[in-house]
């Protein structure tokens, strides 16, 4: 099976059939696992594939005090595996201090999107890891600040050399501490090592590292403790392998550490999912409603069917987080939503699910019409099935949709959903809490359409109230957030990190302005963003983004005028704006065109457009009201 | 060389060194495959030991300079107390 399943691999590969090949290497990883065997195989296979699909292209540096070799081939497999293309740059051994510190070093150089400082204690504090028992309270005292110091210097200087993430490893404590059981356990008084203990001098280090992370933008701490927790500190270390040659990890656990670190790189490249698609049976509830009735599924907080409401509970920890819901099950429909609206076992209702197709259809197309429906690419999906030949079968039709393995016991489906990088996200919005409620709301506001006579008469009913405000340290996340993540209503598709929108924002010449729009149902929180640049007499749009949540209503012509209306007070004759198509923002193409501009250049990359704002302007639609920050003008 | 062990190391080693199989026996080592460096050398060590369940001694690995001799090695493994 082993071998036959690699020699269709490399069939397909030399015939051309591109994403069969890559559905195969993605199946052959689900199926025997990623480890330095696997990865060394897929890895030169993906290798051949990566000109032909698509993929998401992200450069990473590695800062390391310790062998981390062996683990870049898996890290850049599973990034393969999961649409990114990752380059990475393993600094020199030990030398991350300086490389962070100089300005001219390979570290900036090469010019990474993230940096990852993986420093452990053993390096960096060797007293507080295997000379504790040596030290006096005051000693430790002094490493802790000694080291303390060492991350903000490190922290503050990388700040001012790059705009990159970077994600620092917490340091981690030694399973036994020198002073055995008495590690902390005295008053706190005396001099002896053991007075605040080992493991509470490491966690201060770690404490002030999170303050440190918190208060810089775009730093980040990775719990490493937590980590190694997860699977045994005497399973994930190995002192034979770091004596000899500088590994501190035993071999099964460096996909752990890939996996670990692209929690943080899916959302930090954009390469995340927007929408978790469910299957019902045998993954909402244990057994098939269809053959076992409402009655007869496995659902509850007690055995059996514990292990599907624990699941259920992750989900809704994912629509927290601004991941919509959604169902797609091969099911009749009244068997399904009988359990859905009323088995007593389910914490997921009905109302938590922002699209469901119950029906006879294969997957595939249940997973297109949920895609169209909630305005998403079909690359925003996540697929979470216990089937694995529909796995497989949406993997062949659509290799573009994240397809999640759930293994065979659910009991372990929660931590599969919990540890699964397409669900992360870095920093939270309010607008991410809410989302579904505003998928709520948006299918009331579908329902007044409906009944609406004309489409006056509806957007007139709606009751927007459109807010339109300069970006501030608030709104920074979410529009940084906006610029990443909006596809469809996006005339330039430019990406851009919290560091770059604040530096704009800091730029004179430039205006950062975010909108937020209110209406009868729900506060639809901040939906859009305009950047635009003045130069001489002529304003330039280099960034006009709506969230495919406010499209169609009219918000689009109001924060136009909104643009048109200041620039022209700053004393600006035109504004200009180059739409840059791709392969997703069709809803955007005629937005110039639909609000009075005028082609005036072509060029392979995107037409430029300009309206005259002395004698046209854009007019500001009258069925929006003009909220705080939106200024009336003669 | 056969068995079971043996079939798995040549597997494991034709796809960490990014070799035909049949281009590998017991002889091959890194005076004979190019691609053989230390970083693959480490690489291989990593990919038997989470294939195998079981880790090598530092002395161990200084012997284990052929297919061959890394395939005894797994199998004095396979016949000690402490292996799984």
């Amino acid at each position: 099976m082993r071998d036959q399943r690699r020699a269709q691999i490399d069939r397909w590969i030399s015939q051309g059939s591109w994403q069969e090949a890559l559905a195969g290497l993605n199946e052959l990883l689900a199926v025997e696992g990623l480890s330095n065997a696997t990865a060394a195989f897929t890895g030169g296979r993906y290798e051949k594939l990566r000109s032909h699909i698509s993929l998401v292209p992200y450069k990473v540096a590695i800062l390391r005090s310790f062998t981390v070799e062996p683990v870049v081939p898996i890290l850049r497999v599973a990034g393969f595996g999961n649409g990114l293309d990752l380059t990475v740059h393993v600094g020199e051994f030990n030398v991350y201090a300086q490389e962070i510190l100089n300005e001219a070093s390979a570290l900036y150089g090469f010019d990474p999107q993230t940096v990852i400082l993986a420093v452990d204690t053993r390096s960096l504090a060797p007293d507080l890891w295997s000379e504790y028992a040596d030290l006096t309270s005051r000693d430790a005292e002094s490493v802790v600040a000694r080291v303390s110091q060492q991350f903000t210097d490190w922290v503050q200087a990388f700040r001012r050399y790059s705009k990159a993430h970077l994600i620092v490893h917490e340091l981690e404590a030694p399973a036994f501490p020198a002073m055995g059981v008495s590690d902390g356990q005295g008053d706190g008084q005396g001099d002896g090592p053991s007075a605040a203990g080992q493991r509470q001098r490491i966690a201060e280090i770690n404490g002030r590292l999170r303050t440190l992370a918190r208060e810089t933008r775009g730093v980040y701490t990775l719990d490493y403790q937590g980590l190694v927790s997860r699977h045994g500190s005497d399973n994930w270390n190995d002192e034979r392998k770091w004596r000899s040659v500088r590994l501190p990890i035993a071999a099964p656990h460096l996909p752990d550490l890939a996996r670990e670190w692209l929690r943080y790189l899916q959302p930090l490249s954009g390469r995340v999912a927007k929408v978790a698609v469910l299957d019902l049976d045998n993954t909402l509830w244990g057994g098939v409603v269809g053959e076992d009735g409402l009655a007869g599924v496995r659902l509850g907080s007690e055995h059996p069917g514990a292990a599907y409401q624990v699941f259920q509970r992750a989900l809704l920890d994912l629509a927290r987080r601004g991941i919509l819901l959604a169902v797609a099950s091969k099911n009749n429909p009244a068997d399904a939503m009988e359990v859905l609206e009323k088995h007593d076992g389910m914490l997921l209702r009905p109302k938590h699910f922002a699209a469901m197709r119950i029906n006879w259809n294969d997957k595939a197309t249940s997973l297109r019409e949920i895609a169209a429906e909630l305005n998403v690419g079909v690359d925003s999906l996540a697929f979470l099935d216990d089937n694995p030949v529909e796995r497989q079968r949406v993997r062949g039709e659509l290799p573009e949709v994240m397809v999640v393995d759930l293994p065979e016991d659910p009991w372990q489906y929660a931590t599969t959903v919990r540890a699964c990088p397409f669900f992360e996200r870095l920093s939270l919005s309010e607008e991410d809490r809410h989302r579904s409620e505003y998928y709520a709301a948006e299918k009331q506001r579908v329902a007044l359409e409906a009944s609406s006579s004309t489409r006056e008469d509806f957007l007139g009913s709606l009751e927007q109230v459109a807010e339109i405000a300069p970006v501030n340290a608030v709104t920074l996340a979410r529009v940084a957030q906006l610029t990443q993540k909006t596809n469809q209503f996006n005339v330039t598709t430019r990406r851009y990190s919290e560091q770059q929108i604040s530096a704009m924002a800091d730029d004179p010449t430039c205006q950062v302005l975010s909108i937020r729009v209110k209406d009868r149902y729900c506060d639809n929180g901040l939906v859009g963003v305009a950047v635009t640049r003045d130069t001489g007499a002529v304003c330039t749009i280099d960034t006009f983004l709506l969230s495919c949540r406010v499209i169609g209503r009219g918000v689009e012509a109001a924060f136009l005028a909104h643009l048109a209306e200041q620039a022209h007070l700053r004393g600006k004759v035109r504004l200009e704006g180059w739409f840059l198509p791709t392969k997703k923002n069709a809803p955007a193409r005629e937005f110039y065109s639909a609000h009075g501009f005028e082609q005036i250049r072509e060029e392979p990359q995107g037409t430029l457009w300009a309206l005259d704002l002395e004698t046209k302007g854009a007019a500001w639609p009258e069925w929006i009201t003009r909220g705080p920050g939106v200024e009336v003008t003669a | 060389m056969t068995g079971p062990v043996w079939e798995q190391v040549i597997q494991i080693a034709a796809d960490v060194l990014g070799a035909e199989r049949a281009s590998l026996d017991e002889h091959s080592g890194p005076e004979k495959i190019e691609s053989w460096d230390s970083v693959q050398h480490l690489n291989l060590m990593l990919a038997l030991e989470s294939h195998f369940s079981l880790q090598f001694d530092p002395d161990e690995m200084d012997k284990m300079t052929t297919l061959g001799k890394i395939t005894q090695v797994i199998q004095a493994h396979a016949g000690s107390p402490s292996s799984s």
